[in-house]
């Protein structure tokens, strides 16, 4: 059967409606049959579909410690990107213990997608803890902002208002430094506007857990020659021991 | 690390050799170190290609018992891996070079990677010294593998190359499984090192729990106590758990229906009253009503994909859900879980079965599983002045072969069939694609099954479009002499396309007519397996006896009925419940 009998065979198709005379093939059909009247959300949530609500998004910091190790930022970022989670911001730097790094993320999605977000980076070989920093948590972000220079003296005065730092002040351009938590660096953007910003450098809030609470949990503050799951100890006691 | 330690002195070297394997030559280099490797964490069978960079890799392993398999394509030698662990329950081992090598491998990882199978693939890569000049045969391969892998080393340091392999080999099988990747620089492979490497370990940040904590299984159990239609579904999780005979008994003891998912068909005979076979978008009508009207379902390993889903909104509306899986990161992401378990299956069950105090009284719904079983039976007509139905061939095929016959696919309409029409009793005898959907699958997976498992009966059940992908396979099943059979259902259509084109593209079947195809029978004797042709019931019948009794590859090429479809169907994204018994009805 070659060439000339599959022209034939739309033929089949339209003219397959012969009966079915096999064991008692199609029961009721699809609309005949009873169907629940449960429903779903998009996230697999059961739901009142008289009430349902779309699920909020809201902004979340997660901390983890990684291995600082190449590629780990790819790898951070490719998860992102393959599950299309909305991130707004990411800061990565080293901790005090050698060979590891910590990574801030500010996310904003729906709580199950936060929750992904979680499950997904806790997933990865180099991921060593993951956390969800509470709404007291300590954090920070930096803004470098270069601004005409034709207003030095106003534009030293927003920046004391700011208790920022001036970096870089020339004929034309001044470049300033704030530092201060989100809501900060917003509105000492739009103090600044007023004398024309030329370039803006946000670097993203990075946090820490306040108190006692370990920033990701488990975590233990450490020195690279502590082994693995000793508790923190001060200069002294290190100098102890070596004697 | 190296410097930590003294260089072994001639008797250091000479400690060494008395307590290893006399037989096993002292590790010199880096892919000696790597070879060793997979030595020491018991690999027999590796598939691969040769190539420039991964030479040296290869030159290690003239000195080794592994037995490799040159395939024709490195495709072929990813999933011939992926069958292979599927088979055998551990780690498949494929090899390649870099570029070209490393870039055919992708799709058997990805394939690998969907449905969850340890799979630990070498990639040979030029020189460190010239990684990022774009040197000759160069990729980024771990950066191309990097979200299709679980995860992917770039071995730069000949000392630790076989500890790295080693714990890429672990993590490969260790909680969920999934493929691992070493891409090896020719320069770390070629180097010096006496370095034996250690015993085979996944790494710290990676290990999951195995039993689940006592709260979520004591809350799913009272779920269970008082669920009044209760229906189990075991994913693929509880065949990588070996997870089956627990499973099989949990049913049966608290007498629960189950439906699988189509990579844990198998699980549960299909046989058994309890279950009701695969559900999904052509998985069987009752399995479906089943889903759709449950009051609990209890997961057991699966990740709940939009095809064995539906539309999520109208994927068991009703029931609460217990999903047990060892991957946390599966709970709640498709479909939200009440009573979440994070466990190995295998120990969740055995918690689960001391937690359960009385099995849920079910007998009304098991009643009515059983009627939907009669409603909506998987049934076809045979009319014999019209070509062949592929369902019968499959049932044929079914009949003809022991009940451990393992039987591998494509992926297509032929697929379905398989699934359908195919009884299966016993855990890993379906290989098959299932996350990833990659046609020409069945018959490296084939090769990879019949090596696994040598004494086992390995028939591939492929399509004409399916098997053309990787045809050229055959010639390793040829010169390694596999008694494998393949069945190629052909219609002379990318017959799944066709079947869409006709429902949802008002019949405009843009590039799905493959009447160009070779003369299957033909192109087998070419490459020097047994070719068979079957045009009616009568040739299909001794085209089956035939290539059975046929001590080596055999190829039966099956004219189908060109104008047969899938059925039951769920519409993509439409209700479990509605699916549709005929064209129709779609």
């Amino acid at each position: 059967m070659s060439g000339e009998d599959s022209t034939d065979a739309p033929e089949f198709e339209t003219e397959s409606g012969y009966e079915f005379d096999g064991p008692g093939m199609p029961g009721p059909a699809p609309d005949e049959r009873p169907h629940p009247e449960g429903r779903r959300n998009t996230h697999g949530v059961r739901i009142d579909p008289e009430v349902e609500a779309k699920p909020r998004q809201r902004t979340a910091v997660v901390s983890a410690l990684v291995e600082h190790e190449p590629g780990v930022l790819s790898r951070v970022s490719g998860l992102f990107s393959r599950r299309q989670f909305n991130i707004e911001s990411l800061t990565v730097g080293k901790t005090t213990v050698d060979g590891h790094a910590r990574i801030t993320l500010v996310v904003e999605e729906t709580d199950a997608g936060i929750d992904q977000v979680k499950k997904q980076l806790g997933k990865l070989k180099p991921v060593i803890q993951v956390g969800e920093l509470d709404d007291d948590a300590v954090r920070a972000e930096l803004v470098l902002l270069k601004v005409r220079g034709d207003e030095p003296d106003k534009v030293h005065a927003i920046t004391q208002m700011y208790e920022g730092q001036t970096l870089d002040a020339g004929p034309r351009t001044i470049t300033v430094q704030i530092t201060g938590d989100q809501q900060k660096i917003d509105d000492a953007v739009d103090a600044f506007r007023q004398f024309g910003i030329i370039e803006i450098a946000r670097t993203g809030q990075t946090a820490l857990a306040r108190g006692d609470t370990p920033t990701t949990p488990g975590e233990e503050p450490g020195h690279s020659t502590e082994p693995k799951g000793s508790t923190y100890r001060d200069e002294t006691d290190a100098d102890d021991e070596t004697n | 690390m190296s410097e930590q330690q003294p260089a072994p002195t001639e008797d250091d070297r000479a400690d060494a050799d008395q307590t290893a394997d006399s037989t096993r030559t002292p590790v010199t280099t880096g892919a000696s170190s790597a070879v060793r490797a997979l030595e020491n964490a018991g690999v027999e069978t590796a598939f691969g290609v040769q190539g420039g960079a991964i030479m040296p890799i290869y030159d290690a392993l003239y000195d080794s018992d592994i037995h490799h398999v040159t395939m024709a394509h490195e495709q072929g030698a990813a999933h011939a891996a992926d069958a292979y662990s599927v088979v055998r329950g551990e780690p498949g081992v494929c090899l390649a070079t870099s570029g070209p090598g490393a870039t055919n491998l992708v799709t058997g990882i990805a394939d690998a990677d969907m449905d969850s199978d340890a799979v630990l693939a070498l990639t040979g890569q030029v020189p460190s010294t010239m990684v990022g000049s774009d040197a000759f045969q160069e990729t980024d391969t771990t950066g191309v593998t990097a979200p299709i892998t679980k995860h992917n080393y770039f071995a730069s340091d000949p000392d630790t190359v076989g500890d790295t392999v080693g714990e890429a080999f672990a993590l490969a099988a260790e909680g969920r499984p999934g493929p691992t990747l070493v891409d090896l620089p020719k320069d770390t492979t070629m180097a010096e090192t006496d370095r034996e490497p250690g015993p085979a370990k996944a790494p710290e940040t990676t290990t999951p729990p195995t039993e689940a904590d006592e709260e979520s299984v004591e809350a799913a159990a009272r779920a269970i106590e008082r669920a009044e239609k209760p229906l189990l579904l075991f994913g693929g999780g509880v065949v990588k758990a070996n997870a089956t005979e627990k499973a099989r008994a949990f049913a049966i003891d608290n007498g629960i229906p189950v439906v699988t998912t189509m990579p844990a068909i198998g699980s549960m005979p299909e046989d058994h009253e309890l279950c009701l076979s695969w559900a999904g978008m052509h998985g069987t009508g009752y399995a479906n009503m089943a889903v759709t009207h449950c009051d609990l379902l209890v997961a057991v390993g699966c990740r709940f994909d939009d095809r064995l889903t539906g539309g999520v909104d109208t994927f068991a509306p009703e029931a609460e859900v217990v999903h047990v899986d060892v991957d946390e990161a599966e709970i709640s992401k498709n479909v939200h879980a009440d009573y979440p378990v994070v466990g190995d299956a295998k120990a969740v069950l055995d918690q689960l079965t001391e937690e359960i105090e009385q099995s849920p009284g079910v007998r009304e719904w098991r009643q009515q599983c059983q009627t939907w079983k009669e409603e909506y039976p998987l049934a076809y007509k045979t009319p014999e002045d019209e070509p062949l139905k592929p369902q019968f061939v499959v049932e044929a095929l079914d009949e003809a072969t022991p009940d451990d016959t393992i039987v591998t696919t494509g992926v297509g309409q032929h697929q379905m069939w398989a699934a359908q029409f195919w009884t299966f009793t016993n855990p890993r005898t379906w290989v098959s694609s299932h996350g990833l959907g990659t046609m020409g699958y069945g018959l490296p997976a084939a090769i990879g099954a019949k090596l696994a498992a040598p004494d086992r009966d390995v028939v591939c059940v492929d399509g004409d479009g399916s098997f053309l992908m990787t045809i050229q396979e055959l010639s390793v099943a040829v010169r390694e002499d596999l008694d494998i059979t393949v069945a190629v259902l052909n219609n002379e259509y990318i017959g799944m396309v066709r079947q869409w084109q006709d429902a949802f593209f008002e019949g405009r079947r843009m590039a799905a007519e493959y009447d160009w195809c070779p003369d299957f029978a033909k192109l087998a004797e070419a490459f020097g397996a047994r070719g068979f042709s079957a045009e009616n019931y009568d040739e299909a019948a001794d085209a089956i006896e035939n290539a059975l009794a046929y001590d080596g590859p055999s190829v039966v090429d099956f004219r189908i009925h060109p104008a047969e479809n899938v059925y039951p169907m769920v519409a993509s994204g439409g209700a479990n419940g509605k699916f549709a018994l005929s064209e129709d009805q779609l």
